[in-house]
């Protein structure tokens, strides 16, 4: 019976928070900071593949979140939404609620083979010269979306609000917060599945030492196009959900700044743990917040936090070691080692 | 056609100055300790503010010392200007990296304080000196010469010719003196040359006023030839310039320099033959395919890993 403890904690903390949200126990402000913090765990812990298990450095995540955010408010808009820009609702809109999960994954699938651009030069290069080959590809991207006028260029692109109204008329329950939540999940299971499956043995040990770990038959081009892939699927899919809570995306919110921030998150929880990402981004996303009235001033807090953090624990807050590791009775609800 | 071609090679050198000056910093603290020190660009905008802030004290506008005329403005500001940035690139260098690099973490965590660093030095700036932006004041009045129906001012040769002086000096600095011979050894082998009897520290330390000094000479021209100052100007520049050393073959002096041209090269004559707004795009895919096809960059030379 153990094993299904998580999940009925997990449903239950669901139902209640879509129960605090619609009785407006709530407010508005902390149910974002709420999917805020759902949207940070996703990206943190999928860049957590490739900075933290890989021991690559990749600071373009926001580019592939900007492919997620864009390809699926395209899709959703043209589908459910009428505005100038595609004119007429080509489905009706209490179709919204069913095809929304597809639209997503779409965002995922076209960020993951955007991500293609980094894992084949990856292949042959690693280290410094991957870090400017995922800059130089985030910047491919913003500098794409800034070009094609049809969906708003550096304006931006919005119609997004429109969607998930019409997901209402379905059924009259805060859609995004269940949204951003299963969105959650699911990426956190899915990354604990890749991590600790055969690939991602092959992952740590490319981390290890790349040539012995192709001596020992790791197909060392496999786990590492997989690796990206399955990364930058995941930033798609969290730039997806990002679009969607906001109603609004613009190119400009995709900047080094935002891929630093997530670079932030990884590294504060320590590199290689899939727990110390997830604690590290509800940490960062609520130390955001309470920091909100210093306004500029918290872009000096934080770093520095980070820095200090470097010279005295410079391993993060978990290591590279599981929540599991610490508190081992917690062992018992899982069914993976882990 | 012809006339307004060669006019864009004279902007694309005086663009590609700036990476190449900012690229040579990159390089040289890379080529040392292999950090990619990405506080670099802000270093850059730093050296800019100072500039600001020396120019304006020698004119006369804080009330301190009486005006004096721009051309010995400029002259004093120069070797102001790279000795107090210098000083800032040292501050860094002994406050956050020395203590990582004496408890042997991983490079990782370095590069990491070093993005940190540069984003405190970018919104600390933001916040004592405030968001508006500062026009640098004119020192020396511009003078332009048409040769044959192409435009050259006088700051513009200016920053092509202390660029290209940069880089022989440097190239010397590395290659022929007996402290350059250090910071290649250093490069060579970290840990066998204390043993020489080499005092690594006070090398790198050295490494870091050469890189920040050229940071700051950039930012003086830059400001020089730019007469706008902004907090984030350093940002953008910075992490170019670090593509463009890379594409040179990072480590490499002849690299760095070559990789900044290329890349003033090409932004220039994206900007000349197509929509401006396509400059990015098409510079970074040029790039970006460079690296696919050499990834080692133009100059580079792979390191053999022993296994």
């Amino acid at each position: 019976m153990k094993q299904y403890t998580i999940p009925a904690l997990l449903a239950l903390l669901l139902a209640v928070l879509v129960f605090v949200s619609m009785t407006g126990a709530m407010n508005v402000y902390w149910q974002s900071v709420l999917m805020f913090m759902g949207i940070n765990i996703i990206l943190s812990s999928s860049l957590n593949i490739i900075n933290g298990n890989m021991g690559e450095f990749s600071c373009g995540h926001a580019g592939f979140m900007a492919v997620g955010a864009y390809v699926s408010s395209v899709l959703s808009v043209l589908l459910f939404a009428e505005g100038s820009v595609f004119g007429e609702a080509l489905l009706p809109p209490h179709l919204a609620v069913f095809l929304f999960p597809f639209i997503l994954v779409a965002g995922g699938v076209a960020a993951s083979l955007v991500g293609l651009l980094v894992a084949v030069p990856s292949f042959r290069t690693r280290g410094d010269y991957l870090a400017i080959i995922t800059i130089a590809a985030a910047y491919i991207v913003k500098s794409t979306i800034e070009n094609i006028n049809a969906i708003g260029g550096a304006r931006g692109f919005m119609g997004m609000s429109k969607v998930t109204a019409a997901m209402n008329t379905t059924a009259d329950l805060p859609w995004m917060i269940i949204w951003v939540f299963l969105g959650t999940v699911f990426s956190v299971w899915l990354i604990r599945r890749f991590i600790f499956s055969t690939l991602g043995n092959g992952v740590n040990a490319v981390c290890q030492d790349e040539i012995a770990a192709e001596i020992m038959s790791v197909n060392t081009n496999q786990v590492k196009m997989t690796a990206f892939m399955v990364s930058c699927g995941l930033a798609g899919i969290a730039g997806a959900l990002f679009a969607h809570v906001l109603g609004y995306v613009n190119p400009g919110s995709f900047t080094i700044l935002k891929s630093t921030e997530v670079m932030v998150m990884v590294y504060l929880g320590g590199m290689g743990s899939l727990s110390g990402s997830v604690l590290s981004a509800i940490l960062i996303t609520l130390l955001m917040e309470a920091l909100r009235p210093l306004q500029i001033i918290k872009w000096i807090v934080i770093p520095l936090l980070l820095v200090l953090l470097m010279q005295f624990r410079p391993e993060g807050i978990m290591g590279n070691r599981e929540l599991s590791d610490i508190f081992p009775g917690l062992k018992k609800f899982y069914r993976l080692k882990g | 056609m012809l006339q307004s071609f060669i006019q864009n090679i004279f902007n694309a050198l005086q663009w590609g100055s700036f990476y190449s000056l900012i690229a040579l910093g990159y390089c040289l603290v890379y080529g040392v300790l292999l950090l990619i020190n990405f506080a670099h660009g802000d270093i850059f905008m730093v050296g800019a503010y100072i500039a600001f802030y020396v120019c304006m004290l020698f004119l006369g506008k804080f009330g301190i010392i009486p005006g004096m005329p721009g051309w010995l403005v400029l002259a004093l500001a120069v070797p102001l200007t790279m000795m107090l940035t210098a000083v800032v690139g040292v501050t860094l260098e002994r406050v956050a990296y020395r203590p990582l690099r004496r408890k042997g973490v991983n490079r990782l965590y370095v590069v990491i304080t070093a993005l940190m660093c540069g984003l405190i030095l970018e919104h600390a700036n933001l916040a004592l000196l405030g968001a508006s932006r500062r026009s640098f004041p004119t020192l020396i009045p511009t003078t332009v010469y048409n040769i044959a129906g192409v435009n050259i001012t006088n700051v513009k040769m200016g920053v092509i010719l202390v660029a290209i002086l940069a880089f022989f000096f440097l190239r010397f600095v590395v290659v022929k003196t007996k402290i350059g011979m250090a910071m290649r050894a250093i490069s060579y082998d970290r840990f066998a040359v204390p043993l020489m009897g080499i005092p690594a520290d006070s090398v790198i330390v050295f490494t870091f006023v050469l890189g920040s000094g050229f940071a700051g000479l950039a930012g003086l021209l830059f400001a020089v030839t730019y007469p706008v100052l902004d907090p984030y100007m350093g940002a953008l520049i910075g992490w170019k310039a670090f593509i463009a050393a890379v594409v040179g073959g990072i480590g490499s002096i002849r690299g760095a320099f070559a990789g900044g041209f290329l890349l003033g090269f090409v932004e220039i004559m994206v900007v000349a033959f197509f929509p401006s707004t396509l400059r990015d795009l098409i510079a970074f895919t040029i790039l970006l395919l460079i690296l696919s096809v050499k990834p080692t960059g133009l100059f580079g030379v792979a390191r053999r890993t022993k296994i």
